[in-house]
């Protein structure tokens, strides 16, 4: 990122990252993660849980990009996915 | 927490537990909503709600009547009562008047808060009982098959309007605010963050607050007015919705087609007191309390 002027704390301020974690087989499918994560973190997998709905999985060069944001774990009407703070 | 799945490329760290368990009856679930349904987004809401608040949840109380929402009393973990339909609301009252430390919430359905039970809505808002209703609008009553009810839109088909309906439907925030409630917002289920402050800030709030929720229901409203199921809805909320509290009546009117937008916000913060306050008082300066 480019700064007009370089903000005084710079170093001590990170973007949060965040890690997922799902619980696959309460998803049913929804896409609701996929299609409203603010940053295009996750895209649906070719894997199947046990109710035969497809997961969602992180794509491809997206591995740093969550940010810890939550809203994948409000939209998600199965509590199946949520974010903790990641390194 | 397992780490079994994080070897894959992509694949999303496996675990068994969710943050939000402890606020939720493990042995009730999975609930029994359809896919794509709305209404496990709004109960997330709530319980993540529940939790921030600086209420214990020793103190909140919850109530529901009979519908898909209703279900919602039966699976969060805080003493609830799944009463009979349409009453939900005088549960609450008499708890409320009760024992006025508890935190009272109703969640309901729009045919159960706004058929059945609109005298009861009525009632409560105008007396300012300090309980905060929470209705989630799918505008039709999803658990009997998708019949019309008071919140379907002009035009809109169900199993009961097959040729649409000839019917004026409620303006849910307007009769809300007409009565006097204290606080009053609507937000879809794809304004997650929104309508999570919004359920703190009415669970904090003293006096009657309203909020309503916009939800997909794609069985019995969705499929049968195009809407398609939850994921498009969603879209379709995104594409329509306008955040403006300030939002006139007439532009709170929700038509759900076309080029309609969907009117959302904060419409109404205010104080007046409540119920209980008024009964102290008047009783304070007539001596017969101390
Ligand atoms: C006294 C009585 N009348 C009718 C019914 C049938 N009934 C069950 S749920 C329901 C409507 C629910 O609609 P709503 O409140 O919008 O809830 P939703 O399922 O859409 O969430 C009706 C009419 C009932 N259970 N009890
Ligand atoms: S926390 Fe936010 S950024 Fe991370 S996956 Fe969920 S929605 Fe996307
Ligand atoms: S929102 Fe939940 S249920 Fe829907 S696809 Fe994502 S993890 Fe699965
Ligand atoms: S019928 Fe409608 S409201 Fe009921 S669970 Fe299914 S989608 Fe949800
Ligand atoms: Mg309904």
């Amino acid at each position: 990122m480019k700064y007009w002027r370089r903000p005084l704390d710079k170093d001590k301020i990170k973007t949060p990252k965040g890690h997922i974690y799902i619980i696959p087989d309460r998803c049913k499918g929804c896409g609701f993660c996929i299609e409203f994560c603010p940053k295009g973190v996750l895209e649906e997998s070719d894997e199947i849980n046990r109710k035969g709905y497809h997961l969602p999985k992180i794509a491809d060069g997206k591995e740093d990009d969550c940010m810890n944001c939550n809203f994948c774990m409000l939209i998600c009407p199965e509590l199946a996915i949520y974010t903790e703070e990641g390194e | 927490m397992s780490a079994k799945g994080a070897n894959d490329k992509g694949r999303i760290e496996t675990v068994e537990e969710h943050p939000l368990d402890h606020i939720l009856r493990q042995d009730r679930l999975p609930h029994i909503w359809c896919p794509g349904c709305g209404l496990g987004s709004a109960m997330t809401c709530y319980a993540q709600a529940i939790e921030r608040v600086d209420i214990p949840l020793k103190k909140q109380v919850l109530l529901s009547g009979i519908g898909c929402t209703g279900r919602i009393a039966g699976y969060v973990k805080v003493d609830s009562y799944h009463t009979t339909h349409g009453r939900a609301i005088p549960f609450a009252t008499g708890l409320k008047i009760a024992n006025p430390e508890l935190c009272v919430t109703v969640f309901s359905g729009d045919g159960d808060l706004f058929a059945i039970g609109g005298n009861h809505f009525l009632h409560a808002a105008r007396r300012n009982i300090d309980i905060n209703v929470i209705c989630v609008n799918n505008f039709n009553y999803g658990m009997t098959g998708g019949q019309q009810g008071p919140t379907t839109p002009v035009e809109a088909r169900t199993t009961t309007t097959r040729y649409g309906n000839f019917e004026h439907p409620l303006n849910l925030p307007h009769l809300a605010a007409a009565l006097g409630a204290v606080y009053v917002s609507r937000w879809t289920t794809l304004h997650c963050r929104h309508l999570e402050k919004s359920m703190e800030k009415a669970l904090q709030k003293r006096g009657f607050t309203f909020i309503e929720i916009i939800c997909p229901c794609p069985v019995g409203f969705g499929r049968p007015n195009k809407l398609g199921e939850g994921l498009e809805e969603l879209r379709y909320y995104r594409e329509k919705s306008v955040i403006k509290n300030d939002a006139s009546w007439d532009e709170m009117v929700l038509h759900m087609r076309g080029e309609e937008p969907i009117v959302v916000g904060d419409f109404v913060d205010t104080e007046r007191p409540t119920y209980l306050d008024l009964e102290e008082q008047m009783l304070r300066a007539k001596g017969l309390i101390k």
